[in-house]
C-alpha cells in the first residue's frame, strides 16, 4: 500500500510570488517512497516553480516542507542534496564545456589521498553508470557540448542516480529524447521506483507521464486543481483538469478547482 | 568486427587514422591549437631574426625576452581563470602599482627604521613580500566579494578598482619614487646576480625532465589500472623526448648567455680568480623571475586541472546555472579567483619593482591590457568556459616577442602599438575561424 507510513515529502500551503505575481499560490503536494507522482499543468501553471522550491533553486515565501515527517530547511541546492533530493532539469543543466564524468561528479568530485581530482576513478564509475543507462554511450573524453540531446539527458539522469537519491525530481525528463531513449528512461523510472525512490515527474504532456505515474497532481494558474490515482481516472478526465480545471468524480479537488 | 564494443573501449582512437601527421597528433593527444601558437611564435621569432640581421635569436636577446615576459606571464595565469568564469579584471595593473609601492615602502622605510631591522636585514625581503601578498589578496578579495555577493558586474568593479588602486599607489608616498630595493629582494628581478648560474640551471633541467617522464608514467599506469584506452608507447616516448628536449634547449640557451665582461672581471677580482685570455665566461643560467613565472605556471596548471577548485571554475564558465544547481558555492569560488588574481599581481609587482630597483607611480600602467590580450591570444574565450594556462603563457610570450622584436628593429613606439593592436584582433579572428572549423 502506498498510503501507509509517513510521506517521504510533504509540501504544505507553499506560496511564492515574483514581482506581485503569485507563481505558486498555497499549493500542497506529497510523495511516498516508491511512488511516482506526475505533476501536470500548462506551461506557466507553476509546476516547475513549485518543484524548484523543493530542489532549493527558489526560496518559498510561505508554507512548510517536511521530509520523512520532519520539518526541512531548504535554502539552496546544497541543502536539498543533503536531504537526498536530486533534480534533473528541463533545460538540461549540464556544463557544456567539460566531459561527461566531470558533469556526473560536479560538486561531489572523487579525490585521491592527496586531495587532487581522481579523474580515472571518476571516468571508471561514469562508464559503469552510463553503461547501465545508455550502453551505446562512448564519448567520455569529449565536452558535453559535442553530444546529442539524448546523450546529454542520459548524462543528467546518470548524475542524479549516481548519488543514491531518495527523492528524484524530473522536469520534462524526456522532452529532448527520441522514442528509444524515452523508453529507456521509462524502464529506468520503474527500476528506481522498485528501489524505493520517490519520483516527481513534471510535464505539460499527459502522455509522457500517465503510464508511468501512480498518481497525478494537476496545477493551473499557480494552484492545485486536484489530484487522483491514475487507476481511478482516464487520460481525458485528467486532460479536462489541465485545460479547464474541472475535477472528475474519481479525483480529489484542490483549492484551484472550479465550482460546477 | 565481431565485437565492436570491446574494440572501441580498449583501442586508442589513433589506430583508425592513416595519415601519419594526423595519427601522430591524435596518438600524442597534443592540443592542435597550442601547436598552432607555437608555430606562430616560431614564425615571429624567425621573421624578426631575419629582419634584424640575426639579432633576435641570440642567447642574450632570448634571455632578456624571458625576463621581460615574467611579470605579465605571472598575472596572465590568473586572468585565464577570471575570464573563464565570464568575468574580467581591469585593475591588475593598478593593483601591481599599489602593491609595488607598499612593498617598496616596507623595505626602505617601515621595516628598516620603524621596526628597527636596519637596512640589509635578511628578513626584510620575506616580510615585504608577505605584506605585498597580503595586500594583493585583500584587494582581490574585496573586489571579488563585491562582484560575487553584491552582484556588481566585474567590468565595473575592476574599472573602479583601476582608478582606485592607481590613486592609492600615489597616496602611499604622495607620488615619490621609492628606491633602492633591498639587495635580496632585487634578486627577484633578474640580472647577473638574480640568475641561478649554469650548474643549478642544469639541476633544474634534470628535475624537470624527471618530472615529465614520471608524470607520463603515472598517467599511463592510472589508465592501465582502469583498463582505459592508452596512447601507443611510441607516442609516450615522443612526448617525453619533445618535453625533455625543449627543457634542455631552453636551459642551454640561458647558459649560453655570459655575464657582461666588466661584471665578470669584478667578480674575478673579488674572488681572486685569474681571468683567462679572451675573458671569463660565467653563465647567467635561468633568471629567478623566469623561474618564478614557470613555477607559477606549473602551480596554476595544477590548480586548474587537478583540483576541485579548477573543475568548478571551468564548470561555472560553461554553465553558471548548472554549477549553482550542482551545489557549487559559486560566489565563494568567484571570491577565491579574485583573491588568487590579487596574489599573482603581488608576485608580478615584486618582479617588476625588483627588476626596476624602484617602486614608481607608473609601475604596471597598461599591464591590464597586455595581460588580457595575452590571455585572449592564448585562446581564452571571453564567452567563458574555455582557456588554458599554457596557452596564456604562450600568448604572453607572443606579445613580448612582438614588442622586443620591434624594438630590436628600431620601429617607432607609436607604430609598435599599432602593430600589437592589429595582431590582437587578427589572432582572435584566426581563433574564431579555428573554432568554427572544429565543430
Amino acid at each position: 500500500m502506498l498510503d501507509t507510513g509517513k510521506p517521504l515529502v510533504e509540501m504544505t500551503d507553499i506560496s511564492i510570488s515574483f514581482g506581485g505575481i503569485h507563481a505558486v499560490d498555497r499549493a500542497s503536494i506529497d510523495l511516498h517512497s516508491g511512488e511516482v507522482v506526475g505533476l501536470l499543468g500548462h506551461n506557466g501553471a507553476g509546476k516547475s516553480t513549485l518543484i524548484k522550491i523543493l530542489s532549493g533553486a527558489y526560496k518559498r515565501d510561505e508554507g512548510e516542507i517536511r521530509i520523512n515527517g520532519e520539518p526541512a530547511t531548504i535554502n539552496n541546492p546544497r541543502d536539498a542534496k543533503a536531504y537526498g533530493i536530486e533534480t534533473i532539469y528541463q533545460q538540461l543543466a549540464v556544463a557544456d564545456n567539460v566531459d561527461a564524468a566531470a558533469n556526473l561528479f560536479l560538486g561531489r568530485e572523487m579525490v585521491t589521498s592527496l586531495g587532487t581530482l581522481d579523474d580515472a576513478a571518476m571516468e571508471s564509475k561514469a562508464r559503469e553508470v552510463m553503461g547501465r543507462l545508455n550502453p551505446n554511450f562512448r564519448r567520455f573524453k569529449e565536452p558535453v557540448k559535442a553530444l546529442s540531446g539524448g546523450q546529454r539527458q542520459s548524462v543528467a539522469i546518470a548524475r542524479a542516480i549516481l548519488f543514491n537519491a531518495r527523492i528524484l525530481i524530473m522536469d520534462e525528463p524526456t522532452a529532448a529524447l527520441g522514442p528509444q531513449e524515452t523508453a529507456q528512461v521509462g524502464e529506468l523510472i520503474k527500476q528506481l521506483k522498485s528501489e524505493g525512490i520517490g519520483i516527481f515527474l513534471i510535464s505539460h504532456d499527459i502522455h509522457d507521464v500517465f503510464d508511468l505515474a501512480d498518481r497525478v497532481v494537476v496545477m493551473k494558474n499557480g494552484q492545485v486543481v486536484g489530484q487522483a490515482k491514475t487507476s481511478d481516472v482516464t487520460k481525458d478526465e485528467v486532460l479536462g483538469m489541465i485545460i479547464m480545471g474541472k475535477v472528475p468524480a474519481g479525483a480529489q479537488p484542490g483549492p484551484g478547482a472550479i465550482a460546477d | 568486427m565481431a565485437e565492436p564494443r570491446a574494440m572501441t573501449s580498449t583501442t586508442h582512437s589513433s589506430q583508425t587514422v592513416q595519415n601519419p601527421l594526423q595519427r601522430f597528433l591524435i596518438a600524442t593527444e597534443i592540443d592542435t591549437r597550442l601547436l598552432g601558437m607555437i608555430g606562430a611564435l616560431a614564425i615571429i621569432w624567425i621573421g624578426f631574426n631575419f629582419f634584424s640581421g640575426g639579432l633576435f635569436l641570440t642567447p642574450r636577446n632570448l634571455w632578456n625576452l624571458s625576463v621581460q615576459t615574467a611579470s605579465v606571464a605571472v598575472m596572465v595565469t590568473g586572468m585565464v581563470l577570471v575570464i573563464v568564469t565570464r568575468n574580467i579584471d581591469l585593475s591588475v595593473g593598478s593593483i601591481l602599482g599599489v602593491v609595488g609601492m607598499v612593498m617598496g615602502v616596507m623595505q626602505t622605510q617601515i621595516l628598516p627604521s620603524q621596526f628597527g631591522l636596519g637596512l640589509g636585514h635578511p628578513l626584510i625581503w620575506v616580510l615585504s613580500l608577505a605584506t605585498g601578498l597580503a595586500v594583493g589578496v585583500g584587494i582581490g578579495g574585496l573586489q571579488g566579494a563585491i562582484i560575487a555577493y553584491l552582484r556588481v558586474p566585474a567590468f565595473i568593479v575592476t574599472l573602479g578598482g583601476y582608478l582606485v588602486w592607481r590613486g592609492a599607489a600615489w597616496w602611499v608616498t604622495a607620488g615619490r619614487t621609492v628606491a633602492p630595493m633591498d639587495s635580496t629582494f632585487q634578486l627577484m628581478g633578474g640580472g647577473p646576480d638574480g640568475s641561478i648560474g649554469a650548474l643549478w640551471s642544469w639541476v633544474i633541467a634534470g628535475v624537470a625532465c624527471a618530472a615529465i617522464v614520471i608524470g607520463l608514467y603515472f598517467g599511463r599506469r592510472q589508465r592501465q589500472r582502469f583498463n582505459f584506452p592508452q596512447r601507443p608507447v611510441w607516442a609516450e616516448i615522443s612526448l617525453a623526448v619533445i618535453g625533455c628536449g625543449a627543457t634542455i634547449a631552453a636551459v642551454w640557451v640561458a647558459n649560453a648567455y655570459p655575464w657582461p665582461v666588466r661584471i665578470a672581471e669584478r667578480f674575478a677580482e673579488a674572488n681572486g680568480i685569474a681571468v683567462p685570455e679572451g675573458g671569463l665566461f660565467i653563465s647567467h643560467g635561468i633568471a629567478i623571475p623566469v623561474l618564478i613565472a614557470v613555477g607559477v605556471g606549473v602551480v596554476m596548471t595544477f590548480l586548474a586541472t587537478r583540483t576541485r577548485f579548477g573543475r568548478y571554475v571551468y564548470a561555472m564558465g560553461g554553465n553558471p546555472e548548472a554549477a549553482e544547481l550542482a551545489g557549487i558555492n559559486t560566489r565563494w569560488v568567484t571570491v577565491k579567483i579574485f583573491m588568487l588574481m590579487g596574489a599573482l599581481c603581488a608576485i608580478a609587482a615584486a618582479i617588476s619593482t625588483a627588476r626596476l630597483n624602484a617602486a614608481t607611480n607608473a609601475l604596471g600602467t597598461l599591464d591590464e591590457l597586455y595581460v588580457i590580450a595575452a590571455a585572449v591570444i592564448g585562446g581564452t574565450s571571453l564567452a567563458g568556459g574555455v582557456g588554458s594556462i599554457a596557452g596564456a603563457l604562450l600568448g604572453a610570450l607572443v606579445m613580448q616577442s612582438l614588442q622586443s622584436g620591434m624594438v630590436l628593429m628600431g620601429i617607432d613606439s607609436p607604430l609598435q602599438s599599432i602593430v600589437v593592436g592589429m595582431v590582437l584582433v587578427f589572432a582572435v579572428w584566426l581563433d574564431t575561424l579555428y573554432r568554427r572549423n572544429k565543430h
